[in-house]
C-alpha cells in the first residue's frame, strides 16, 4: 500500500501562538518500499508519522494511502491497514497485561475472531515461542519487548508499518536482531515501511530513500547511497552526517547549540 | 610518565539477592592519568556501576570491595561518608546523562553553580557568583548574566549539559566521570558538548572517564577504551585502534553495528560465549602498550 503526502501541515495552537510542527510536507512511498525520515528532535519527523497513522489531524494538505484520501475520521478498516511501533518498548506495553492480553486486544477491537491462532502466529512471526505468551512485560528483555510491540502491530495484518525510532532504546547487539527482523518482515510480507530515526546508519540500513527534516520541513530527499558517499547538499544533512560519525573535533557551529528549542 | 590520578585494583561491586550474591562489577583494574579514558559496554555490563563505585555512590545493599582504590594519594576505601562528600565536587566530579533530572528545578542554574563554589571553597556570595559567571563563559554560554538567572526548564538539553559541566568543574576537581553525558542530546550537539568538556579537561590537566554505549563516539573521542562485559573488563585498547580489537565480544559488537556505505542484507548477530563470563584474573594491558599520555 503506497503512502502519499501532499503539502501536509500539522499545526498546534492558534493565532500568535500557532506553531507548525510540520509544514508543507510532500513525499511519496511506493508499495513495499522502506522510506526513512531523519532529523533532530523537534524537526517534525514523528509528527509526520503520526499524521500518517491518523493519530493527529493535519490542518492542511492531503494524506493518501493506496490512492485514497484519509478524512478526519478513519474507518476501522483504514486504521487496520496502518500500524505503528514506538521507540520505547518499556513505555509502549501495558505493564499489567500479559503478552497474550496485549496481542488479543487489537483482535477484539477489530472483531477479527480466531484470537488464539492469530496470537500464536504473530508470536512466531517475530521469533518468539509459546513460552512467552503468558508473561508480563517486566519478565521480558528489551529486545523481546520490542518484538512483542512489533507482533502487536503485525497482528492486524497491516500493509503499512510506521516505525518511530524502533531501535534507539536498545543495545547494539539487540538492535541488530530487531533490524534483521524488520528487513525479513518487509521481504516476506511486502510491507510498506516509514521509519523515523536520528541514526543515519540505522536508517540507511533499512531504507533506500531518505528525507531529511529540519524545523518542520523536508529540506532534502536523498538516498542511502548518496548519504554513504557524502553526496548531500543541505547544510543540516551535512551536519547530521558529520555528527553520526562520532566525535567531530571541529566542534561544528556553536551557535547551533543555543538555537536548539527547549525540550519538553 | 606522571603518577596516575586514579588507581583501581580488583574492584568489585556485589548486590545480595535471594538466589545468592550478584557481582555487578568484578576484577576491574585500571589506572587513569591525564587522559580521556572511555568505558564501553551494553546495559548491565557494569560500566555505570564502576563509575558510581569510584565516586562512593554505590549505596547499601551494594558492597564495594577493592584491593586498591586511590585518588591521588587518598585511599577512597577508608573515607567516611562525610569525607567523601567533601571529595565529591572538590577532587572528583560526575556528569550524568540527562540534565533535566540532574539539575534542581526550583533553583536558578547560576545559583546551583555558585552553591558548589561556596560549599567547597568557602567563598562569599559575591565571589561565588563571579566564579559561576566565569565558568558559564568557559562553557561557551554567550550571555552568562542572562543564563545565570534562568531555571532548568528554560534551557535546552545542550545548554543544560554545559551548565552541568560548569557546576562539576567549578571547584577544580582532578577527575571527571561523565556517564553518557550526551546520550540525551541531539546528535548534532553531541560534538559541541564534548569539545567543551575536552577543552576544559585539557586546560586543567584533569583525567576524564567517559562512560558510553556508543562505540563510535568513544573511539573517536577518547585516548584509550575499556570494554566491559558481564561486570569485567574484557579488553583495553587504544581508541584509534578499536577496529583491531581482539576480544570476540568487541568484534561482535562492531560487526553488529549498521554502517553507512556498507549495506548488508543481514547484520551478524552477537553470539554470546559462556566462556566470556569466566573470571579474568590477570589485569589486561593496553593492546599497543602505549597508553594515554
Amino acid at each position: 500500500m503506497s503512502i502519499e503526502l501532499e503539502r501536509v501541515t500539522v499545526t498546534y495552537g492558534k493565532g500568535a501562538k500557532r506553531f507548525d510542527a510540520a509544514r508543507n510536507v510532500t513525499l511519496s512511498v511506493a508499495e513495499g518500499e522502506a522510506f526513512g525520515l531523519v532529523g533532530e528532535s523537534g524537526s517534525g519527523k514523528s509528527t509526520v508519522l503520526r499524521a500518517v497513522a491518523g493519530l493527529i489531524p493535519h490542518a492542511q494538505g492531503r494524506v493518501m494511502l493506496a490512492g485514497t484520501e484519509m478524512g478526519r475520521k478513519r474507518s476501522t478498516a483504514q486504521r487496520k491497514m496502518v500500524q505503528m511501533v514506538f521507540q520505547d518498548p518499556y513505555g509502549s506495553l501495558h505493564p499489567n497485561q500479559t503478552v497474550d492480553q496485549t496481542l488479543s486486544m487489537p483482535i477484539a477491537i477489530h472483531k477479527l475472531g480466531d484470537a488464539d491462532r492469530r496470537v500464536s502466529a504473530a508470536l512466531e512471526e517475530v521469533g518468539m515461542g509459546p513460552t512467552h505468551r503468558f508473561r508480563y512485560p517486566h519478565q521480558l528483555s528489551g529486545g523481546q519487548r520490542q518484538r512483542i510491540a512489533i507482533a502487536r502491530a503485525l497482528i492486524l495484518e497491516p500493509r503499512i508499518l510506521l516505525l518511530d525510532e524502533p531501535t534507539s532504546a536498545l543495545d547494539v547487539s539487540v538492535q541488530a536482531e530487531i533490524l534483521n527482523l524488520l528487513s525479513r518482515l518487509r521481504r516476506e510480507l511486502g510491507l510498506t515501511m516509514l521509519m523515523v530515526s536520528h541514526d543515519l546508519a540505522v536508517i540507511a540500513h533499512l531504507c533506500d530513500r531518505i528525507a531529511v527534516m529540519n524545523r518542520g520541513e523536508i529540506v532534502e530527499t536523498t538516498t542511502a547511497d548518496a548519504l554513504a558517499a557524502g553526496d548531500v547538499q543541505n547544510p543540516s544533512t551535512q551536519q547530521l552526517l558529520r555528527s553520526n560519525k562520532g566525535f567531530d573535533p571541529s566542534g561544528g557551529d556553536l551557535d547551533l547549540l543555543d538555537a536548539v528549542p527547549i525540550r519538553g | 610518565m606522571d603518577a596516575p590520578l586514579l588507581r583501581v585494583r580488583n574492584l568489585s561491586v556485589t548486590y545480595p539477592s535471594d538466589d545468592g550474591d550478584f557481582k555487578a562489577v568484578r576484577n576491574v583494574s585500571f589506572s587513569l592519568r591525564r587522559e580521556r579514558l572511555g568505558i564501553v559496554g551494553e546495559s548491565g555490563s557494569g560500566k555505570s556501576t564502576t563509575g558510581r563505585a569510584i565516586m562512593g555512590l554505590a549505596r547499601p545493599p551494594a558492597r564495594v570491595a577493592a584491593d586498591e582504590l586511590l585518588l591521588g594519594d587518598i585511599d577512597l576505601r577508608s573515607q567516611t561518608e562525610r569525607q567523601l562528600r567533601r571529595l565529591r565536587g572538590k577532587r572528583m566530579a560526575m556528569v550524568l546523562q540527562d540534565p533535566k533530572y540532574s539539575l534542581d528545578p526550583v533553583m536558578s542554574v547560576g545559583q546551583q553553580i555558585a552553591e558548589t563554589h561556596r560549599t567547597h571553597l568557602n567563598s562569599s556570595r559575591a565571589e561565588a557568583k563571579l566564579a559561576a559567571l566565569e565558568m558559564l563563559n568557559a562553557v561557551h554560554i554567550r550571555d552568562p548574566e542572562r543564563v545565570y538567572a534562568m531555571y532548568p526548564h528554560q534551557v535546552s538539553g545542550g545548554m543544560g549539559q554545559r551548565i552541568m559541566i560548569a557546576m562539576m568543574l567549578i571547584a577544580g576537581p582532578e577527575l571527571l566521570i561523565a556517564d553518557e553525558p550526551t546520550s540525551a542530546l541531539d546528535v548534532t550537539v553531541q560534538s559541541q558538548v564534548l569539545s567543551i568538556m575536552d577543552e576544559l579537561v585539557r586546560e586543567r590537566g584533569m583525567g576524564l572517564i567517559l562512560i558510553s554505549h556508543n562505540l563510535h563516539l568513544v573511539s573517536s573521542f577518547c585516548d584509550r577504551v575499556l570494554v566491559m562485559y558481564a561486570g569485567q573488563i574484557v579488553e583495553i585498547c587504544d581508541a584509534g585502534r578499536l577496529a583491531d580489537a581482539q576480544h570476540p565480544y568487541t568484534r561482535g559488537l562492531l560487526a553488529a553495528l549498521p554502517e553507512l556505505g556498507r549495506r548488508r542484507e543481514e547484520l551478524p548477530q552477537l553470539q554470546r560465549d559462556p566462556a566470556w563470563m569466566d573470571d579474568i584474573v590477570t589485569p589486561l594491558e593496553t593492546t599497543s602498550g602505549k597508553g594515554g599520555a
